[in-house]
């Protein structure tokens, strides 16, 4: 089972993610979030959360976002855990309303 | 005069009463706020964790890992836990008030609401609250039983909770043999002879309430055929503008899983789950148990996102010997705290509790379930505790400072009241042996499912009864 934070993600970084993860998985860069799915419980409390519906888990994931599959795995490694809330990104909202969201 | 408060001179000393998801992250919020906090969690069961140990359904094991982020946090320092100790019976609400600078009630919604129809206290007629507790080893419902020998069952709600009656009910005990799932349940489920399940909702199939994983892994059930019927597909207009908005994409998910299943041929299992929307029950009809269930189909009414369900005065009779209803929790009074009965929930503006005149009462607290309310999954009682917590922090310097005794005042109380509270190192003890029984049977653990048996794992076993 795997549940994964995807392009959408990009640029925006509201992080309503974050506050309900139960388990503290998520980690981030300067500009997205990535899941560590040795720790994530596959809840899938964030999914709703996510004003741009970026995070999928299992067969929801689009086929043309399977390949963030192995980049959360990798980069979730490499970065800090993110637990609370960040001010989005200057921008978050244009990219949001551009998502269509 | 004492130091300011929340400083390592007069620490702010704070009792979290629960110890399920609301009570740890409440816990850990305060613990890594900067300030001086001790933190002592009072819990009634010996037990830790909540509905993440009573409620989750043993089969999803990859959930109940929520409790390795708990142990984390119990590992901070200045935490404590009391656990087999019940407030409002062991200690009085003043009597915390008179130890801790706040409170933090976290003590979830543990009694049920009522569908309000005749011949609902029938034999064969349950909460779903009782059977989840049952199934994993609540003390509390050690000695329940339940009748499995009628051959249709029928689960009121469509909400996750029913979703997971239906797959205890619906899966072979070989199934759920790996799982920590109690023993007794287990024994009882393997003569099972239930064979048809009807999982009934007052609303269609747009407003269901399951979350996408859920519903699927319905259709998925290696014995079990589930059977959708097409006609309850053909929605109304505001249901399908519900469906049409983006931000609605978990009902629309929903109905596309729902329309795949009723476009698939049953499989032959030896068990059938019928969904079944529209309907509400009227009535309860059996000579001392349940025999039949009365239905009302229903039709909805309203605006898109606000339709109801109305009845149409058209009934149908359903023969079934076992009834489970999961129409939704309410919270549990403790004497000295405000509630509010209708809601069933302790009434509350930021987290802080109030009155009946709707002013704050200073220093007490509360989150996750018994504040908002029986919705929400694990995760979000930590945003919700979080904010409780903030409330909390920024009333610290209108508290009075005086400082406080925490647990050392509560000992020489329970010593007097012959109470043996267990303690995080208590616990471990009793989990290891749990862990150790579960080891030969191929289960994570055998849960303990007496508060004597759990006692008994301490004091060289010297403690049993109370
Ligand atoms: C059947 C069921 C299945 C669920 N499945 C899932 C799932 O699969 N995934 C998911 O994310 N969420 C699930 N949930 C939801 C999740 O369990 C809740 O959101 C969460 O447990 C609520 O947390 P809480 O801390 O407010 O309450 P609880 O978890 O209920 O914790 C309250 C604690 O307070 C203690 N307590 C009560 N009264 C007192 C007192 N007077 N003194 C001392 N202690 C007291 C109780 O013993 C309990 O330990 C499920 C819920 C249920 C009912
Ligand atoms: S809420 Fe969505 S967009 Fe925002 S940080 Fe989380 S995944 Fe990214
Ligand atoms: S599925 Fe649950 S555990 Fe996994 S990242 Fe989302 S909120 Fe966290």
């Amino acid at each position: 089972m795997t549940t994964i934070v995807t392009d959408n993600c990009n640029g925006c970084r509201f992080t309503d993610c974050v506050t309900v993860c139960p388990v503290a998985c998520f980690h981030a860069d300067e500009t997205m979030l990535y899941i560590d799915n040795n720790v994530c419980i596959q809840c899938s409390a964030c999914i709703p959360l996510c004003p741009v519906h970026a995070i999928y888990a299992d067969d929801d994931i689009p086929e043309d976002q399977a390949h963030w599959i192995e980049i959360n795995a990798e980069r979730s490694q490499a970065l800090p855990v993110v637990t609370e809330k960040q001010d989005a990104l200057p921008g978050a909202e244009a990219r949001k309303a551009a998502l269509g969201y | 005069m004492d130091a300011f408060l929340g400083t390592e001179r007069n620490p702010l000393q704070v009792a979290v009463v629960g110890s399920g998801p609301s009570g740890f992250y409440a816990a850990e919020a305060l613990l890594k706020s900067g300030q001086a906090v001790r933190v002592d969690m009072i819990e009634r069961l010996p037990a830790p964790y909540g509905l993440v140990r009573y409620g989750v359904a043993p089969d999803h094991p990859k959930l109940k890992e929520a409790i390795l982020a708990y142990q984390v946090i119990a590992q901070l320092p200045h935490f404590s836990l009391l656990a087999n100790v019940n407030v409002g019976r062991d200690i009085e609400v003043d009597e915390l008030r008179a130890h801790y600078h706040a409170i933090v009630f976290a003590c979830g919604a543990e009694a049920d609401r009522r569908l309000g129809v005749p011949g609902e206290d029938l034999a064969g007629s349950h909460t779903a609250t009782e059977f989840v507790a049952w199934y994993n080893g609540h003390p509390d419902y050690r000695e329940r039983s339940f009748d499995l020998s009628a051959e249709v069952a029928v689960v009121i709600g469509q909400g996750n909770v029913a979703a997971d009656v239906c797959r205890i009910l619906a899966k072979s005990v070989d199934e759920l043999r790996a799982t920590d799932i109690a023993q007794h349940a287990l024994d009882a489920l393997a003569a099972s002879r239930v064979r048809e399940i009807h999982l009934i909702g007052r609303r269609g199939p747009a407003q269901a309430k399951f979350t996408n994983k859920e519903l699927k892994e319905l259709g998925e059930l290696a014995c079990c055929d589930t059977q959708v019927d097409p006609r309850d597909l053909a929605l109304n207009a505001e249901s399908l503008a519900e469906l049409q908005s983006k931000a609605n994409y978990i009902s629309a998910k929903n109905v596309e899983i729902l329309r795949d299943l009723a476009a698939r041929a049953l499989g032959g299992r030896p068990r059938r789950l019928l969904f079944r929307f529209l309907e509400s029950p009227l009535e309860l009809v059996g000579a001392g148990r349940l025999e039949e269930l009365v239905l009302v189909r229903n039709r909805l009414e309203g605006s898109p996102f606000q339709q109801s369900a109305h009845s149409t005065g058209e009934t149908a009779r359903l023969r079934c010997g076992l009834l489970f209803r999961s129409i939704g929790y309410a919270g549990v009074p403790i004497p000295g705290c405000p509630f509010d009965a209708r809601q069933g929930i302790f009434p509350t503006r930021d987290g802080r509790l109030v009155d009946a005149t709707d002013a704050v009462i200073p220093g007490l607290y509360a989150a996750g379930w018994i504040k908002r309310g029986p919705s929400g999954i694990i995760g979000t009682n930590r945003a919700d505790s979080v904010a409780t917590v903030k409330s909390l922090l920024a009333d610290v310097p209108s508290l009075p400072s005086g400082a406080k005794a925490g647990s050392a005042g509560l000992a020489p109380l329970l010593a007097q009241r012959a109470v043996r509270a267990v303690s995080l190192d208590d616990w471990r003890v009793i989990d290891a042996h749990e862990v150790a029984r579960g080891e030969p049977l191929g289960k994570p653990r055998e849960k303990f499912t007496r508060v004597a048996e759990m006692l008994g794992c301490l004091d060289g076993g010297a403690v049993s009864q109370r």
